[in-house]
């Protein structure tokens, strides 16, 4: 599933890294925990689902090598979010549905888990 | 090589500057991709030990052919039982330090599944001293 598809299911708007709307998403991971986020085998191209908007997240992302995070709950991404992922080439998507939701969906399309 | 760090507690904003740079360091000599990410996993929930519960602290890195060896070094209340720190889901953290997506006790279990050799040194009040040696030709 790309980006773009991801982002058209869950009413989401890519708010940095358009250009890569068409890249392919392999699975997802949601959390709003960063030391499990760092547990996982990100071996694949994973989207990080979360609703813990700050910059810790997107350090987390960096340590993870994880490229795409998808921020529910209409969390907003801030300035400083946004300069530390175009330094690293990640894209950023904000939908305001629940990660449950978002999850659901997404899960529905057949968008596998990390595990 | 080496390099040295500063790290200021409660900076949440510069948490993770150093393991950054390490991890561009790291990449620039080719090593693992594998081995960088366990490396930086395991020195960066270090990192943020030192900004969530020091007042400062140091870390400097030394990467040789063979190996990267990391000592953090901080000033701060120190651990008063490492075994117990060392169990999943123990944590003295702060309300803060739980908003920023940490502080659910799994630092130091992370930075001992992410390190070949990890020691941890510590003194009541004064502060904690952790070590991460990895090597590039481990499996």
């Amino acid at each position: 599933m790309t980006i773009q598809e991801i982002a058209t299911h869950i009413s989401g708007v890519i708010v940095e890294g358009e250009k890569h709307k068409i890249d392919p998403v392999e699975c997802a991971f949601a959390s709003d925990l960063m030391s499990d986020v760092l547990t996982i085998n990100t071996s694949k191209r994973i989207m990080l689902i979360t609703g813990l908007a700050n910059l810790q997240t997107i350090r987390t992302c960096e340590m993870s090598e994880i490229k795409v995070i998808l921020f529910v709950r209409g969390k907003k991404v801030s300035e400083e979010m946004l300069e530390l992922a175009q330094e690293n080439e990640m894209v950023l998507i904000e939908t305001p549905l629940s990660m449950y939701r978002t999850s659901g969906i997404l899960f529905n399309l057949e968008l596998s888990p990390v595990y | 090589m080496n390099f040295t760090f500063s790290v200021e507690g409660g900076d949440f904003t510069n948490a993770g500057a150093a393991s950054s740079h390490v991890k561009k360091m790291m990449k620039q000599l080719g090593v693992d991709n594998g081995i960088i990410k366990r490396t930086v996993v395991a020195l960066y929930e270090a990192e943020v030990n030192i900004v969530a519960h020091a007042y400062n602290g140091q870390i400097v890195v030394d990467i040789e052919e063979d190996k990267i060896y990391i000592k953090l070094e901080d000033e701060g209340p120190g651990i008063p039982d490492i075994s117990q720190a060392m169990q999943k889901g123990y944590s003295t953290a702060s309300p803060k330090v739980r908003e920023m997506g940490f502080g659910a006790g799994m630092g130091l279990p992370n930075m001992k599944a992410n390190a070949d050799i990890l020691n941890v040194v510590s003194e009541v009040n004064k502060g904690t001293v952790v070590e991460i040696t990895n090597f590039f030709n481990a499996q």
